[in-house]
């Protein structure tokens, strides 16, 4: 399913069995920088075993380590995308919380737009026919 | 009836309910691996369990991926606290006997889960024929995009995940992949 499909029936994956424990202490910030860093690419991966929480958010244990991993390889002198890439490689784009704005996605970001539009024209519509219809009956 | 009013509502209504039953024909939980026909991410495992004759490892061993090029190796996650590896535990151990004199290749990895706490689920489920490693930190699963399990990958002897399995994997469903990657010698994409 396409990510965008997914954020539109509202799913994230519940998986078979998922993790023993849920809580497991964070690494020590070391250098702020690459905290920072590091929270920034979290809050953009999808947590495999959580309801729509990011591996920035989730306490579970799979997260705390995948996050591990975001701060290592960023460490290691890989670049954001460079990680995002290393993720959506093993994952697929489903991994990313927000969907890659291209191809089928658009649909994600166009349909809300579209709706508000729609809506807005249908409102602006229905009111001038109630007021002149109001006007003509006064 | 008001044919322009019905088909302005149909040209809002229609595309909404098809995306529901698009999203709602899907199983959220089966999400598509991007791995299958893609190099087996290598990995360098320490031994926990041994397993048992002709297929066991001594414990502290480290099974390497890279020395079983050539052969096909079926990588199974599993841990002691998962309901669904209970199911699949017996099977797998059978079909890993069944294939002992085949180059075939079984290695049970732990996931998230104590190296005791997996020998003595071993015990408890009367053994395991092939040998199991500890995955530190859960680095291997995780490159191999693990989200649960049980989750098995089958790997040809060219190094390529040829299939993975999500869920308790069946005998048949495992021989059928091994036979056709043993018979092919050089797999492709992989399995159906």
């Amino acid at each position: 399913m396409s990510a965008a499909a997914a954020i539109i029936v509202g799913v994230a994956a519940n998986v078979r069995s998922q993790t023993p424990t849920s809580t497991s202490a964070r690494g020590v910030p070391g250098d702020s920088a690459l905290e920072a860093r590091t929270s920034a690419v979290a809050s953009q991966l999808r947590c495999p075993v959580c309801q729509g929480l990011s591996i920035q958010d989730s306490p579970s244990e799979l997260a705390q380590q995948m996050r591990s991993l975001v701060r290592d390889q960023l460490a290691a002198g890989r670049s954001p995308d460079e990680v995002r890439a290393y993720f959506i490689s093993k994952y697929g784009e489903w991994i990313l919380l927000a969907p890659a704005p291209h191809g089928f996605n658009l649909l994600a970001y166009a349909l809300p737009v579209l709706a508000i539009v729609c809506g807005g024209l249908v409102i602006v519509v229905a009111v001038r026919r109630w007021t002149a219809g109001s006007t003509e009956a006064s | 009836m008001n044919w322009r009013r019905a088909s302005i509502a149909g040209l809002f209504v229609i595309p909404v309910l098809g995306l529901f039953i698009y999203g709602l024909s899907h199983d959220p939980h089966d999400i598509p691996s991007p791995l299958p026909g893609k190099p087996a991410p290598t990995f360098a495992l320490e031994v926990f369990a041994p397993g048992q004759p002709p297929l066991g490892r001594p414990i502290g061993d480290t099974v390497r991926l890279a020395e079983l090029r050539g052969q096909v190796v079926v990588l199974n996650f599993w841990a002691s606290w998962c309901l669904a590896c209970r199911d699949e535990h017996v099977t797998l151990s059978e079909v890993a006997r069944h294939y002992a004199d085949k180059p075939v290749h079984f290695v049970g990895s732990l996931y998230q889960d104590t190296p005791n706490n997996g020998r003595q689920w071993i015990a408890e489920m009367g053994g395991q024929s092939y040998p199991s490693v500890q995955d530190p930190h859960t680095r291997t699963a995780i490159d191999y995009g693990l989200y649960g399990v049980p989750e098995t990958f089958i790997i040809g002897p060219d190094g390529l995940i040829a299939h993975k399995i999500t869920g308790p994997a069946s005998a048949r469903a495992v021989a059928r992949i091994v036979d056709s990657l043993l018979a092919s010698g050089t797999p492709g994409k992989g399995a159906p």
